[in-house]
């Protein structure tokens, strides 16, 4: 349940921090608001799912210890959320990826027997919505502007596709959470998220890669070097002043 | 012994830090007064992200201490999961009043000439609760509650 809880705030928590790395640097003031708003949503719903992660650990961790004191290869996230931002159609695109497989995983766990888990879930999953909705218009609207945000749009999700498979990859660990109740398959939303993605791209006239590859390891720990850039970054202050307050 | 209707009535009086119109009451943050050896308020968050969740506990905090109540906790509660359905109706108003359009799903009126020939700028407005809008009529930019 701890490792099923990291797997979930760990999503949140490193996609949040991207997010947030375009703040003061997003191409519109819209934008520059709009991804800040999504990664202070994003670290709301971290704040939920490390802090019962702590609870349920009962090692006296909170949420702050969690996200600031583990290492690289303590953290359970997708490698897709770890991608470096790069330029500002690769880091929607990431977005949309992402919304679109967050919010079909959610709106799974508000099936949870689990009462905690389920009130997390059901918070989430309408923010997760929201965002959603937000980074598919942009998809569409990018995907048929210009040609060159078409061909960047279509480089995106290129370069992005070898991170889709791990999302639904199932392990011992989902199998376990599935037969406690606690959460259903990854595998489950797959035919979900074929779907949704297949008329989205459509509408943005782009090209569904081809080939199922997929790059895996971020929810057993091994991740690509760019995590341990991030966190060198996230968790300076809180390790350099440790217990240093607002 | 303090009453169950004062606290209501006290946390009526404490207003949002981000839309000061509204009471945390209107905005349907308060989930339940509990009397005991205790006082213990349940406080659901709007959006799980929103930096003024801890300064509308500090609010509540001080404001019934203010009023004389010692043993007072607050609990958070996440379920049922806050939505734009629990503000008040009679809220809408007030928002209305004060330049922000009210959460409706489709079109948002302009809050200032009552349009319905506006446009949808951006999905995030100036705080995390909020969606950014044009009225094509008057043409003024307004925000609106967005509609979760
Ligand atoms: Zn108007």
């Amino acid at each position: 349940m701890y490792e099923f809880l990291l797997r979930m705030g760990d999503n949140t928590l490193v996609l949040g921090h991207r997010v947030s790395e375009w703040c003061g640097h997003s191409p519109v003031l819209e934008e520059d608001i709009a991804l800040a708003n999504i990664s202070l949503d994003l670290i709301g719903q971290t704040r939920l799912w490390l802090g019962l992660a702590g609870e349920v650990e009962g090692q006296g961790r909170d949420a702050d210890a969690l996200a600031y004191r583990r290492d690289a290869w303590d953290f359970r996230n997708l490698l897709i959320v770890e991608r470096p931002n790069r330029d500002y159609g690769h880091t929607l695109m990431r977005q949309f990826l992402f919304d679109l497989w967050h919010h079909e995983r959610l709106a799974d766990i508000c099936l949870s027997e689990d009462d905690r888990v389920l009130g997390i879930a059901a918070k989430c999953v309408k923010e997760a919505s929201y965002h959603l909705e937000r980074s598919t218009d942009l998809i569409v609207r990018l995907g048929g502007g210009t040609a060159e945000s078409h061909s960047r749009m279509q480089t995106a999700v290129e370069a992005l596709w070898p991170y889709v498979g791990e999302m639904f990859t199932d392990d011992a660990l989902d199998i376990e959470m599935d037969k406690a109740g606690i959460a259903p398959l990854p595998s489950n939303q797959r035919p979900r998220f074929d779907e949704a993605l297949n008329i989205t791209l459509s509408r943005a006239s782009l090209t569904r890669p081809a080939g199922d590859f997929a790059q895996k390891g971020g929810r057993s720990g091994v991740h690509t070097e760019d995590l341990g850039h991030m966190l060198a970054t996230m968790q300076f202050l809180p390790r350099a002043y440790p217990d240093a307050r607002w | 012994m303090v009453s169950e209707a004062q606290i209501w009535a006290w946390l009526d009086e404490v207003p949002d830090p981000e839309i000061p119109v509204l009471s945390l009451v209107d905005l349907g943050v308060i989930r339940g007064v509990e009397i005991g050896e205790e006082v213990v308020i349940k406080v659901t968050p709007t959006y799980s992200g929103c930096p003024a969740t801890s300064v509308i506990n500090l609010d509540i905090t001080e404001k019934l201490r203010a009023n004389g109540v010692k043993n007072l906790r607050l609990e958070p509660q996440i379920y049922p999961p806050w939505s734009t359905d629990w503000i008040k109706r009679e809220a809408h108003e007030k928002l209305r009043a004060y330049g922000i359009a009210p959460p409706v799903s489709g079109t948002a009126l302009c809050p200032r000439c009552a349009s319905a020939n506006t446009e949808m700028l951006s999905k995030f407005g100036s705080t995390p609760c909020k969606s950014h809008h044009r009225c094509k009529d008057c043409l003024e930019p307004f925000d609106a509650f967005k509609c979760l």
